[in-house]
């Protein structure tokens, strides 16, 4: 078995430098992509993947653990690898939400939270040529009868599910009256769409940036505080709908790591984010940056379970 | 026409000798891929894309496109000399293809197999050169209560494989929709049928369940007979590719095959099987002998596999034309589109047309390759049966249990496998076929998640499956099936009156 082996780097940054420790890099460190080939998860673990290698880490690999909406690969990392300090999993808030509504034995909160990494916010899409022309006309709908309008999105309890959720709430509708069927890929709910039977879309901005570069595609808002650069959409908020909604994605490590591994695998991942190789990734895929890491990450992960827990409930998928 | 001048310009771009090469590697590997259960086109593309970051985007898409088709074509290979499907598209073909290997004509089923592949993926490169913005419009008509019309439609065609007795087909039908039924309900998220167990959250894999009702079952079976050693199967029996009879009963079943496949790949939620087993269904419905079906038709080979072949070319028509991708290889690809910061889409074909119909023109040179690749491999295939049996089917227990394995590094799989092969083993023991029980793991979970997205969506109005014009064409067309024999049959008893 190989040993971890801790090779300091020159280079040391500043706050690091300050805490007395020196930036590490990490040796073959596997990254478990708890989802299929294709995804979200995916193109983001073999992205911190290269982004570690060209940043001073050797050889690190991701590797799909795919199945039970994320919780295959949960299951392996609490359960088969603990103590493991050479190991990373992809993960965000549909994990929490998956873990919650299907009783898993297995929680976040059993991992050791390294780092979140990148944000994105919701953007709510229709048919280009839908008579749903902006949101002011579906106000009214979700107030009255939720039902009329449904809409496409992820999983069972995802952010997709939940936005849909706090709309209804919002616009001071009947959330038990919201009409929202889950489809299992961007694929299909874009064509759900398009197609013209669901009459809203709602996903992550990232994941729907082509489709909605290609003209066929109305954004009606997106679900962050402010008008984002670049994006040519407003805000739900400024018109009139008081939902913000931010969806994260991180990094965990397996329970029961030593404290050395642990700082190992957060200035690993750190070194990662401030490559130029992870700046490319990022504006190729159109993720905004929000790293935070260690024992600030670990507080947001709590917060935000709560939080879910509370929706959820709301929303009728948790009892 | 534009699009002739711009296919013989992207035959051009695809027959440089450097991308010639590409398309080699590509259709190669995928190949050596299609014949292991757990390693499919979608993860090799995935491992492949940082490697390929750096490379001319057109090289790229080739040896992608060549190891998608490839993958279709080595999975064929397994199906029928091991009865191990190495992809759920190849499950049919194992059918037939697998009993005609025993009877020694186990190259003519590859070769069958090889140049259906070839016609079918050649017939809808052509299609995807001309026809895909109509089909990209088919595709869109379909919504949760046209497909689940059309899981009904492909549900008759259970019918087909149900054996002697109705009764023992109906109950495996019933125990694969049983199977079926195991995991996280779609709407709610809960967990069903799971037992406690977390690993049966994700349901019960059909590739897991097709390799152990197939080939661990079959594996039991032969071990349980006392005749181990002397039973024979012949490795070649007569002339070791096709005949001048198997020809003529290949040709239409693999025009017929891809008629079935194309479309369907173009869906965005049609996949490869589906068609697979409506073209099984057809081929025994027009075949001359019927009654050969179950021992080795070479029909029940020609046509599903024309048809999943054909499937894979229809994937890329909402691929290259909307940027929507109909299946996990078609997603990564996607992602590949993305890295060279390409978007598909009508303005693909306007922005990047070398690359695409460079892509294209490689997808008919990369079926040469594979048809040139695997005919004579055929022959050196089938020389895998001359092993003595109870070596080949060890073999075939250990090579299905690292496939297995490979899928997601799960010891649940391997334990579920061996129950599942156990069940097999019962099934064939006491004559139950095994074929129902896999129509019904694939389409029970699939009409079901449709059926429920389409009464959601109407607000649980049930109407919609017969207000919705393409549906209840669909459902009466299934009607058809199953009414239109025995109410013939009637009237032709009546006549003498």
């Amino acid at each position: 078995m190989l040993r971890r082996k801790f090779v300091s780097v020159a280079l040391v940054s500043g706050m690091t430098a300050a805490l007395g420790l020196g930036a590490r890099a990490a040796e073959n460190l596997r990254i478990i992509v708890p989802a299929e080939p294709g995804g979200l998860w995916d193109s983001l673990g073999r992205s911190i993947a290269e982004a570690m290698n060209a940043s001073g880490s050797k050889n690190v690999a991701a590797e799909n653990v795919a199945g039970e909406g994320g919780l295959a690969g949960l299951a392996q990392l609490v359960n088969q690898e603990r103590g493991n300090g050479n190991l990373l999993m992809v993960m965000g808030p549909n994990m929490l939400a998956t873990s919650l509504m299907r009783q898993s034995p297995f929680s976040i909160a059993q991992a050791t939270p390294i780092a979140r990494v990148i944000g994105d916010y919701e953007v709510l899409v229709v048919q280009a040529n839908s008579s749903i022309r902006s949101l002011a006309d579906l106000i009214p709908v979700l107030k009255d009868d939720a039902g009329r309008a449904t809409i496409a999105g992820g999983a069972p309890g995802s952010t997709d599910h939940i936005l849909s959720g706090l709309m209804v709430k919002a616009a001071g509708g009947d959330v038990s009256r919201l009409n929202y069927v889950p489809l299992p890929s961007t694929g299909e709910i874009l064509a759900a769409v398009i197609g013209g039977y669901a009459a809203i879309g709602v996903g992550s901005y990232s994941e729907w940036a082509p489709a909605i570069a290609s003209g066929k595609l109305r954004v009606l808002g997106i679900s962050s505080p402010e008008k984002l650069e670049g994006v040519d959409a407003p805000t739900l908020k400024e018109q009139g709908l008081d939902v913000v909604l931010a969806s994260w994605h991180g990094v965990v490590a397996p329970p029961g790591i030593d404290e050395a591994s642990k700082q190992t695998l957060i200035s690993a991942v750190e070194e990662a984010v401030k490559s130029d190789a992870w700046q490319a990734y990022r504006s190729e895929k159109k993720w905004t940056n929000s790293y935070l890491a260690g024992d600030d990450f670990a507080k947001q992960l709590e917060a935000e379970n709560a939080l879910t827990t509370d929706i959820l409930r709301d929303v009728g998928l948790l009892n | 026409v534009g699009a002739f001048d711009a296919l013989m310009q992207g035959f051009a771009t695809a027959a440089t000798p450097i991308n010639l090469l590409w398309s080699l590697i590509g259709v190669t590997l995928g190949t050596l891929i299609g014949l292991l259960p757990g390693i499919g086109p979608a993860l090799t593309i995935a491992l492949l894309l940082p490697v390929t970051r750096k490379l001319d985007p057109t090289g790229a898409f080739i040896m992608f496109a060549g190891l998608y088709y490839g993958a279709m074509y080595g999975s064929s290979t397994t199906s029928i000399l091991l009865n191990t499907p190495g992809e759920s598209g190849s499950i049919v073909t194992a059918l037939e293809g697998n009993k005609m290997a025993r009877k020694g004509r186990g190259a003519a089923a590859l070769a069958t197999a090889a140049i259906g592949s070839f016609v079918a993926g050649t017939l809808g490169t052509l299609a995807l050169t001309l026809l895909a913005p109509i089909f990209v419009k088919f595709a869109l008509l379909f919504g949760p209560a046209e497909y689940f019309a059309l899981m009904v439609l492909a549900f008759t065609t259970v019918t087909s494989v149900l054996g002697a007795s109705k009764l023992r087909g109906a109950v495996a039908l019933l125990l694969g929709l049983a199977f079926g039924l195991v995991g996280t309900d779609i709407l709610t998220g809960q967990p069903r049928l799971v037992f406690g167990l977390p690993s049966m959250l994700r349901g019960i894999d059909i590739v897991v369940v097709a390799v152990g009702l197939f080939a661990v079952g079959e594996a039991l079976y032969m071990a349980s007979r006392r005749d181990l050693r002397s039973a024979e199967v012949l490795p070649i029996k007569g002339s070791l590719f096709m005949t001048r009879e198997e020809w003529s009963r290949s040709w239409k079943p693999w025009l017929r095959g891809t008629a079935i496949g194309f479309p369907f790949g173009a869906l965005p939620a049609g996949g490869t099987e589906i068609p697979t087993f409506l073209s099984y269904f057809a081929e025994k419905k027009l075949a001359k002998n019927p009654e050969e079906f179950g021992h080795g038709a070479i029909e029940g080979v020609a046509g599903p596999e024309a048809a999943n072949n054909a499937a894979v070319a229809g994937v890329l028509v909402p691929l290259l034309t909307l940027g929507l991708p109909t299946s996990a290889t078609a997603a990564i690809l996607l992602a590949a589109f993305e890295q060279y910061n390409l978007q598909p889409g009508p303005q693909l074909f306007q922005n990047s047309g070398d690359l695409v119909w460079g892509l294209i023109a490689s997808l008919y040179i990369g079926n040469v390759m594979l048809l040139v690749l695997n005919l004579p491999l055929a022959g050196m295939w089938v020389r895998l049966l001359s092993i003595p049996q109870s070596l080949l089917y060890a073999g075939i227990l250990i090579f299905s249990t690292l496939g297995v394995y490979s899928l997601s590094n799960s010891v649940f799989d391997l334990v579920l496998l061996w129950i599942v092969g156990l069940v097999g083993f019962l099934m064939r023991r006491y004559d139950y076929p095994v074929a129902p029980a896999i129509i019904g793991l694939i389409l029970g979970p699939l009409a079901e998640a449709q059926f429920r997205r389409a009464l959601t969506i109407s607000q649980g109005d049930p109407s919609v499956f017969i207000t919705h014009p393409l549906s209840l064409f669909l459902l009466l067309a299934a009607f058809c099936v199953v009414a239109g024999p025995a109410a013939y049959g009637r009237l032709k008893r009546r006549k003498p009156i």
